[in-house]
């Protein structure tokens, strides 16, 4: 019962601070309500017994990654009424109709199909660190060293973009 | 035990004692920067009528009323909501962070087995890092609230420093999970109850020398404080919370205090053996037969040293008595019923009422009272090294700051993990 309240509060908190990220004029509310959509994501990682990734997600998403963000909003500081008011001709809502319909069909038929029923019990270790490591390196090493090439090619890529003189 | 209730009390014994942290760290402050610059410091305020100055702790109860009777103000042009909000999410998020460190060993009282610590995570110290990650936000956003540049380039020198110190202090706390191949705090002061090369405590700080220098450069620096006291610096520039006065600016202020306490508590949890006492172990503490000779000594202790206190503050109450025309002239009496001959009185009391039961009723709660002071005595210390460190370096400068942090502390803490793995395929730890 206390899992579920806790589910659905959280559900909800990051439903509505996704809608704000998108709606909200101001640009740095806009980044805040990020920032809450990934700590009540985080909170929902935590209770599917993942809470090695839900601590990941504050740790690198909402406390690194939108520092970064907040800081681009900040240092440029729009002053109220200098952003451009946006008008949404015709056409796009139309194409908005178009490509919302389906997807929302496939979601709709997702959740119906589902089985509502409680899931096995995963086990005490699931999702702790130590499990996650022994996967990481163990069973998914070569992907893992993919993906940190490819994270050294983006450091790489951004330096040689900074740098004016190499 | 759990239930609401129980997890209430839980997290109110930790929040209470961070709280409480707050005037001691001022007094120790004030006191310790004069006692280096060779001042008396504040002497001056005192409780009318019994006339208790309590060297200077009574300052304290003056700043309170001080900071609450201030005009509240918001400035024209800030964020309102935002502005408002920065101050609460400091304070909220040192809070919170304190809320995963252990506190006391386990005890065993009426037969349920518990301990002192609000949240037993199996993610213990990470969960602890995520949390103070979104602390930086409270700097940006109050600066960039205030509506004013200054404060917005204090928010911003302050953010960049705290987002950089925070791999160091990662990378360092990766060695400790390598030494001890957990993240939960509590198994972690667990496995540092063991000896280490036959005579030293199983200790961090001599498994991991490299990763407790990273982490106490990088608590300094997330924590704002000289050398790394960028966000105030008010020689330079002027810090975040420019724009921020009266309760709202005492958010901020407690915030950093308690954000050091915490520090300075992790500290001594990762590095220094928490609650254990160096050489004994807390089975031994909790042991029925220990227990009431422990529980003999803290009350034999109390009353040698309560009349021993008292006699001596009745002597210096001889000199000060002629020194005031005030209320002042009986501080020296209440001082020494208070501090010296009182706690004898009840000691002896206690003794003389349960003397013989009161082991046997308690259990190894004496234990854990025992360790509880351990882990504040260490915390103490390293609240006093802050202070010390504070008022006697001169403070970085920015471009320094930014070069100690990544081109120094990331590869230091990059070898030493390194370093920690050679040595734990060595088997030497």
């Amino acid at each position: 019962m206390e899992q579920k309240t806790l589910f659905f509060i959280l559900a909800a908190m990051a439903v509505i601070s996704a809608l704000m990220t998108i709606t909200r004029k101001n640009p740095l509310s806009g980044a805040l309500s990020l920032i809450m959509t990934f700590i009540s994501l985080a909170g929902l990682y935590f209770m599917s017994s993942a809470p090695f990734v839900g601590v990941l997600q504050v740790l690198v998403y909402a406390g690194a990654i939108m520092v970064l963000v907040i800081f681009v909003v900040m240092l440029l500081n729009l002053p109220e009424g200098e952003l451009e008011e946006e008008r949404i001709p015709p056409r796009r809502w139309v194409l908005a109709f178009f490509s919302l319909v389906p997807l929302g069909f496939l979601c709709i038929a997702q959740i119906l199909s589902t089985d509502m029923k409680a899931v096995d019990s995963l086990g005490p270790n699931f999702g702790s660190v130590k499990s996650v490591g022994r996967l990481m390196f163990g069973d998914y090493l070569l992907q893992f060293e993919m993906v940190s090439i490819l994270l050294l090619i983006a450091i790489v890529g951004a330096v040689v973009m900074a740098k004016k003189k190499l | 035990m759990d239930g609401f209730g129980w997890l209430f009390l839980k997290a109110a014994v930790p929040w209470l004692l961070l709280l409480q942290m707050i005037p001691v760290m001022i007094f120790l402050e004030r006191k310790g920067s004069a006692f280096i610059a060779d001042r008396v410091g504040p002497n001056r305020a005192f409780v009318p009528g019994l006339g208790l100055r309590l060297a200077g702790m009574v300052h304290n109860l003056t700043d309170v009323v001080k900071l609450l009777t201030k005009e509240e103000f918001v400035p024209n042009h800030a964020n309102r909501r935002l502005y408002i909000f920065a101050p609460m999410l400091a304070l909220f998020i040192s809070l919170v962070v304190g809320m995963v460190i252990p506190l006391t060993p386990k005890m065993t009282i009426f037969g349920e087995s518990y301990q002192i610590q609000a949240l037993d995570a199996d993610l213990g110290i990470l969960i602890l890092l995520a949390v103070s990650s979104i602390g930086v936000y409270a700097v940006t956003l109050a600066g960039w609230a205030s509506n004013n540049k200054y404060s917005l380039m204090g928010a911003m020198r302050a953010t960049a420093q705290m987002i950089s110190y925070e791999l160091s202090m990662g990378l360092a706390v990766v060695g400790l999970f390598m030494v001890y191949g957990t993240p939960n705090l509590g198994e972690m002061v667990e496995i540092q109850g063991g000896s280490f090369l036959a005579i030293l405590p199983r200790w961090g700080i001599f498994l991991q020398p490299i990763g407790f220098l990273l982490f106490l450069i990088a608590g300094f620096a997330e924590t704002n404080r000289t050398p790394f006291d960028m966000a105030e610096g008010e020689s330079e520039i002027v810090g975040f919370h420019v724009e921020y006065g009266g309760v709202k600016f005492a958010l901020f202020f407690m915030a950093e205090y308690i954000h050091m306490v915490v520090v300075a508590m992790v500290l001594s949890t990762c590095f220094f053996g928490g609650y254990q006492v160096p050489w004994v172990s807390p089975e031994t503490l909790a042991d029925p037969e220990n227990a009431a000779l422990l529980s003999k000594g803290i009350l034999f202790g109390t009353m040698i040293a309560g009349i021993l206190v008292g006699l001596r503050l009745l002597k210096w109450h001889g000199k000060n008595r002629l020194l005031w025309r005030d209320s002042r002239k009986n501080e020296g009496l209440v001082l020494s019923v208070l501090m010296g001959f009182g706690p004898a009185l009840a000691a002896l009391l206690i003794y003389m009422l349960w003397g013989g039961e009161l082991s046997t009723t308690l259990g190894s709660t004496i234990g854990g009272l025992v360790g509880l002071a351990t882990l504040m005595a260490k915390t103490l210390f390293f609240c006093w090294l802050f202070v010390w460190v504070r008022w006697t370096l001169p403070r970085f400068r920015y471009d320094q700051l930014m070069a100690l942090g990544w081109k120094i502390l990331v590869p230091l803490g990059l070898v030493n993990i390194l370093l920690t793995g050679i040595l734990i395929k060595m088997d030497i730890w």
